[in-house]
């Protein structure tokens, strides 16, 4: 059973952390940082060329993981693959014992950095959970014709909580689950309050699904301004732009380096624990955005500790 | 309408290679309406073509360049003088449709993007991708196969910020225009329930239409 599913199941703080695979085919450092953390989550989430930027493929990435003892949970966006490639991928990934999944749309390829390659989407998030779970239930391929071995995966899927209208969120948050989605993971959150708000929707909506906060270490005040005005669904409170920015005049002042990270990390355990205290949701999903090596030491300031 | 636009004109020069005599086809249909291949652009480039040194033996202007019986008949006074190429100022059908007529080269002048409508004069719209599987009855009139870059059936993505879409900003979030849409004309309950994956084999190309097999 998938590590995360399992977690659920026992009724635990459901713990994962994304990575992305380099551009290129060395991942020596990447696991590296991978063995600092498989112990501490129920799961690696691996991109799938995210931001439609091109990285090695998410399937190879997670068959890495896989050999050095890590849970990987393998993303799948609908944007360079047909329903054929998709469900191809996912075979493969069962063989190699890969057992969670993550169905995303996909960013456009247009913002990426590759911006000749076809859009494809074929499927779109709720048609990659549709295929599976209808794979799963008959043992049939995308054309449905009988495969030789039927695996199961522990579905997944995304939502944006900060977002107008939102009842379009919820009304795809329930064509997820209705799809097969057992968990979704949220667009990065900074207010435990209005993930709260949004917990409070989906309860209304009689939305039976396990969510995880998507929780994003902030670096400086900068990058919060950046995404606050260029990311969709991004909202960071002012008074967390400001600690940074006083963490920043501080470490000018004393010269010492880092303190905006530190501060960062500081507010990112506040906030999971806070979310963890007040039972807001089941569990969270740390995106670090290349700084992993940091995924210790926040879960450990969070109180988090999966095996304890 | 299908909506062209010009090519630069040197691409078509380095198509035309070293062609001394040419005939000019132009389209009374959508070409004219995109002022790409009426009578004033036909002009323009026999005017150009012969400041370059080419001879234009004739212009014709059929009322649809892509109708292949009334193309047949209306290239013969052209295809008499014997010209080394034809220059197609129509879209991609239009200019298809020469090529079967002929036994020359036949060159765009133009690129074909896409099914639209007119918004007023000289602006177009995309409208339909002509999916073959028609959906607008359950989005309030709004195609999501063609106004949302993703060609999204089951609602919008997490990448609108303000209604605009993440491609492209100048353009309308789909999803939030039927949404809006469907809620003001009360049914909104047509976005619940979950739309199946296109079915591709609806519009496998080339396809072809007949008619006339309905009325036997």
């Amino acid at each position: 059973m998938s590590k995360l599913q399992q977690a659920f199941a026992e009724g635990k703080f459901g713990v994962t952390a994304e990575m992305a695979p380099p551009k290129g085919y060395d991942f020596t450092e990447e696991m590296e940082t991978a063995k600092l953390i498989k112990d501490l989550v129920h799961g690696i989430n691996v991109t799938d060329m995210q931001s439609a930027c091109l990285k090695a493929s998410s399937l190879g990435f997670c068959i890495a993981l896989k050999q050095i003892g890590a849970e990987p949970i393998l993303q799948m966006t609908g944007r360079d693959r047909s329903r054929m490639a998709i469900m191809g991928d996912f075979l493969s990934a069962a063989y190699f014992g890969i057992d969670t999944m993550l169905a995303l749309t996909g960013d456009h390829t247009y913002v990426g950095d590759c911006k000749a390659s076809k859009p494809v989407f074929d499927l779109d998030s709720v048609g990659i959970l549709k295929m599976l779970t209808k794979m799963e239930a008959t043992g049939n391929d995308c054309g449905g014709n009988p495969l030789s071995s039927t695996p199961k995966f522990y579905k997944g899927a995304s939502v944006t909580p900060v977002y107008e209208p939102v009842w379009l969120q919820i009304n795809k948050l329930k064509k997820k689950v209705d799809a097969g989605a057992e968990y979704v993971q949220t667009q990065a959150m900074f207010s435990a309050d209005a993930l709260e708000d949004f917990m409070n929707e989906v309860a209304k909506e009689n939305i039976k699904v396990h969510l995880m906060a998507g929780i994003i270490p902030l670096k400086a005040a900068g990058m919060a301004r950046y995404m606050n005005e260029n990311v969709p669904g991004i909202a960071v409170p002012d008074e967390m732009i400001q600690r940074l920015s006083a963490a920043a005049a501080e470490g000018k002042e004393k010269g010492v380096k880092g303190l905006p990270a530190k501060a960062g990390i500081e507010m990112a355990a506040d906030l999971i624990r806070d979310i963890k205290s007040r039972g807001i949701c089941d569990g969270i999903h740390l995106m670090t955005i290349g700084a992993e090596k940091n995924i210790p030491t926040i879960l450990d300031k969070a109180g988090i500790h999966i095996n304890g | 309408m299908v909506v062209s636009k010009k090519k630069p004109i040197e691409e078509l020069m380095a198509m035309l290679g070293d062609a001394k005599k040419v005939g000019i086809v132009g389209c009374k249909s959508c070409a004219t309406a995109c002022a790409v291949g009426g009578e004033k652009e036909c002009n323009e480039m026999k005017a150009y073509l012969e400041s370059q040194g080419i001879e234009v033996v004739g212009i014709i202007l059929p009322d649809e360049s892509c109708h292949k019986m009334l193309l047949r008949k209306e290239i013969k006074p052209i295809m008499a003088q014997k010209p080394d190429a034809i220059i197609s100022m129509a879209c991609g059908s239009g200019c298809q449709t020469v090529a079967q007529n002929v036994n020359v080269p036949v060159y765009p002048a133009n690129n074909t993007f896409f099914v639209g409508q007119t918004e007023r004069v000289g602006m177009f719209n995309e409208m339909c991708r002509t999916c073959g599987d028609c959906v607008l009855g359950q989005t309030g009139g709004i195609c999501p196969m063609t106004k949302c870059a993703k060609s999204l059936v089951n609602g919008p993505c997490g990448g609108q910020k303000n209604g605009k879409c993440e491609v492209d900003p100048n353009n309308d979030c789909a999803w939030i225009l039927i949404y809006k849409r469907l809620q003001e004309i009360g049914q909104l309950d047509r976005m619940e329930a979950t739309q199946e994956a296109k079915d591709n084999t609806a519009h496998l190309w080339p396809m072809s239409v007949n008619t006339r097999e309905v009325k036997k």
